[in-house]
């Protein structure tokens, strides 16, 4: 069996690379289990997907803990914990990482003993990473033939019209002619065996008192620690000569009251909670809020 | 006849549809919404010829379901863990109108603390409700499960309404190959609801859900949903057997794998039922005679199979993916009603785990099936054990430490 996971962020096209790749798979003959595994967050928080592929009906269920290939579209979450990027790597496990530093210094910096290949940001694809994480994947087990892979793209993304579909097309198709020199390179796992396996390290729950066995947080505004800024893709900037100091709109309507107003009426965007959904975006009456990638402003940066 | 890749939530969908379905009443609710929005997507894009309805809750949502099988239509609907709950007060109150209908649960772990990951004990707070449930392990069972459904809750020996549940994300959100009949054998199979003399109509005012005084009405009333109930056990039996004479795919009310020469069997519901199978065959492989029994039925309860399918095992492995506090699990709880004064049956070895989505490992279910070996052979059934791991409790403690940690100068940084 085939045991596939995918890494990247809400809003980067995780889920759906998961399907063409699983689509892909069942048009080449195969049993498939397709997933996604995400929280109540919306856009830009880490989200996974997993794709099983086997030649026998598949019985195996729920999170990939031990995977023959982890692509991840969003190079920034390999070093979150929370992602769970690198849960269950082995040495045959096949790492390819969205990026355009080279395989061999992710793997030296991770410090890991499996293959590690990079998709070169014109073969990511840039904001269809996603998709392109599905091509290479698609390429590196080496099983699906390319027309197969187009069929199955065309599948998922066609109802979404035709200029989407073209533009999916062709990252899915870059990923998977860069990675000719690796197919094959992932192969099939095997499943846990019952003898000799390693016995689980179960143990009694201690009873604890009420207070501190209660799902409780004994702190105030705990939101404000956690920074969702990170969770961005898209930064909302405010062009302050076009604001015309409305005072409310766009701090009102914020899901995530990131936007405060100062007693001059003039909007600030807190850019360490913000989101990115862009609802501010839409709504602002002179439309004096445009949306920068971070992506493009971090690379400025450096 | 096509085979495509399909969510649990689009197999519920497309059982809704194939069915024929007159009217959805509906309420979101994760993760069960992607269901009422494909039958609303198809219902505007005239696919179905359905009313789809959205009610402003879950309590209107199964009311309004009551009260439109009352009148003869066929009805679909879902929901998912607090939804069901707020619905409880009219979950038990249609059911003894006696209107069947189909309601989807996509079940999910309740709250206190909240979650959106599954297991199975909201569902099972509607066991003594009067709803048939049929509790699927498949994307393919979902579908199947919701045309049996509709066949046995309409059939004039049981109107009685019908709770089809699924698991959240394992297999709400989960693509597997299922298999789509042709309409045209569906409705054979699934003649258009005929409600007979029982429907309400609105030229013709009458009283339906009377309130009675002095516990004989009471009784009688409720002990006749009973008795309508468990005639479902045969009615279900019928229903299935048809449907494997039609579509080839047979879902009796109780699985069983590799269980006929057990000496071990593992005993669940629900979709962490295929890994059981999955273990059954790695122990196979290594040797050890064990197997699946599952009881896809759970209302009505099909004790005389369960008895049948576990006669003459050594030990029985209940995994209750449920929790009744101060108890245990109920499965375990309801096995036992089934094999207590019985000769021959299994010792019962009792687990509780996979509450709130946890997973359950394939190491853990071999220690399973090891740990109900050595009960049975030391002849003493141990207490409910909880899967846990020291592990996970580490985790925990380190989440506690956090929130219950001093931060000075959090708050009022804005
Ligand atoms: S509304 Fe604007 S400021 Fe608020 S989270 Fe969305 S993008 Fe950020
Ligand atoms: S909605 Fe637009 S005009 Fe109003 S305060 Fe915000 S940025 Fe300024």
């Amino acid at each position: 069996m085939y045991r596939i996971r995918f890494h990247g962020r809400g809003g980067q096209g995780i889920k759906t690379a998961a399907q063409a790749l699983g689509t892909a798979f069942f048009l080449e003959g195969f049993e498939v289990q397709d997933a996604p595994r995400y929280g109540a967050e919306r856009r830009g928080a880490p989200i996974f997907a997993y794709v099983r592929a086997a030649r026998a009906p598949i019985q195996e269920r729920g999170v990939i803990a031990r995977p023959d290939a982890v692509l991840v579209a969003d190079e920034t979450l390999v070093p979150v914990p929370a992602a769970g990027v690198l849960q269950g790597l082995a040495e045959r496990t096949v790492l390819v990482v969205a990026s355009s530093e080279t395989g061999e210094t992710w793997r030296e910096r991770l410090a890991l003993p499996g293959p590690v290949l990079a998709l070169a940001p014109d073969e990511a694809g840039g904001p269809l990473a996603g998709m392109a994480c599905a091509g290479a994947a698609a390429r590196l087990v080496g099983v699906i033939g390319r027309e197969r892979l187009e069929a199955a793209v065309r599948e998922e993304i066609g109802k979404l019209g035709a200029a989407v579909l073209e533009r999916n097309l062709a990252a899915a198709l870059a990923a998977y002619d860069a990675l000719a020199p690796h197919a094959g390179l992932v192969a099939e796992g095997a499943p846990v065996a019952a003898a000799g396996y390693r016995p689980p390290e179960w143990i009694e729950l201690p009873r604890d008192t009420a207070h501190f066995a209660a799902p409780d947080i004994d702190a105030p505004a705990t939101s404000v620690a956690a920074k969702t800024g990170a969770w961005r893709t898209l930064r909302p900037v405010i062009d302050y000569a076009r604001c015309n100091r409305c005072s409310w709109v766009c701090g009102t309507l914020c899901p995530d009251s990131a936007i405060a107003v100062d007693a001059d009426r003039t909007p600030r965007i807190d850019y360490d909670h913000c989101k990115g959904c862009m609802v501010c975006l839409a709504v602002c009456p002179p439309h004096a809020i445009a949306a920068e990638p971070e992506r493009a402003r971090a690379e400025a940066a450096e | 006849m096509s085979r495509r890749l399909l969510t649990g939530n689009g197999a519920a969908a497309w059982g809704a549809r194939l069915a024929e379905v007159d009217y959805v009443p509906a309420f979101p609710i994760t993760p069960q919404t992607e269901i009422v929005e494909t039958l609303a997507r198809w219902c505007d894009a005239g696919e179905m010829a359905a009313r789809l309805t959205m009610l402003e809750s879950e309590h209107s949502m199964v009311t309004a379901a009551g009260a439109a099988a009352a009148a003869g239509a066929r009805v679909f609907t879902a929901t998912s863990s607090q939804g069901l709950q707020y619905a409880m007060e009219m979950i038990f109150t249609v059911a003894g109108w006696r209107v069947p209908f189909v309601m989807v649960n996509v079940s999910r772990a309740l709250a206190s603390p909240i979650t959106l990951e599954p297991d199975h004990t909201d569902v099972l707070s509607a066991r003594d409700a009067g709803f048939l449930q049929i509790h699927c392990a498949t994307c393919q069972e979902v579908m199947d499960g919701v045309l049996i459904a509709y066949r046995v809750a309409e059939d004039a020996r049981v109107r009685l309404p019908a709770i089809v549940n699924e698991d959240g994300f394992y297999l709400s959100f989960t693509r597997e190959p299922v298999e789509l009949p042709d309409p045209g054998a569906v409705r054979r199979f699934l003649p258009a609801f005929d409600p007979g003399s029982a429907a309400f109509r609105a030229s013709h005012p009458a009283s339906r859900a009377v309130a009675v005084l002095g516990g004989a009405p009471y009784s009688y009333f409720r002990y006749e949903a009973h008795l309508a109930a468990r005639a479902a056990l045969a009615v279900y039996d019928e229903a299935a057997t048809a449907f494997a004479a039609a579509f080839g795919r047979s879902w009796p009310a109780v699985e069983r794998y590799r269980s006929d020469d057990a000496e071990v069997v593992f005993f669940m519901i629900g979709a962490f039922a295929t890994k059981a199978k999955d273990a059954v065959d790695r122990l196979r492989e290594a040797g050890e005679r064990v197997g699946l029994v599952r009881p896809r039925l759970l209302r009505p309860w099909p004790d005389a199979a369960l008895r049948e399918a576990l006669a003459g095992k050594r030990a029985v492995a209940v995994i209750d993916q449920n929790l009744s506090m101060g108890m245990g699990g109920v499965l375990a709880a309801e096995l036992a009603s089934a094999l207590h004064g019985h000769a021959g049956m299994p010792m019962i070895v009792p687990f509780v785990g996979a509450l709130g989505g946890r997973d359950i490992a394939a190491e853990e279910f071999f220690e399973i099936a090891r740990a109900a070996r050595a009960a049975a052979a030391a002849g003493v059934a141990p207490g409910p054990r909880l899967l846990y791991t020291a592990d996970e409790l580490r985790e925990v403690r380190k989440l506690q430490a956090i929130a219950h940690a001093e931060r000075p100068g959090a708050g009022g940084t804005r």
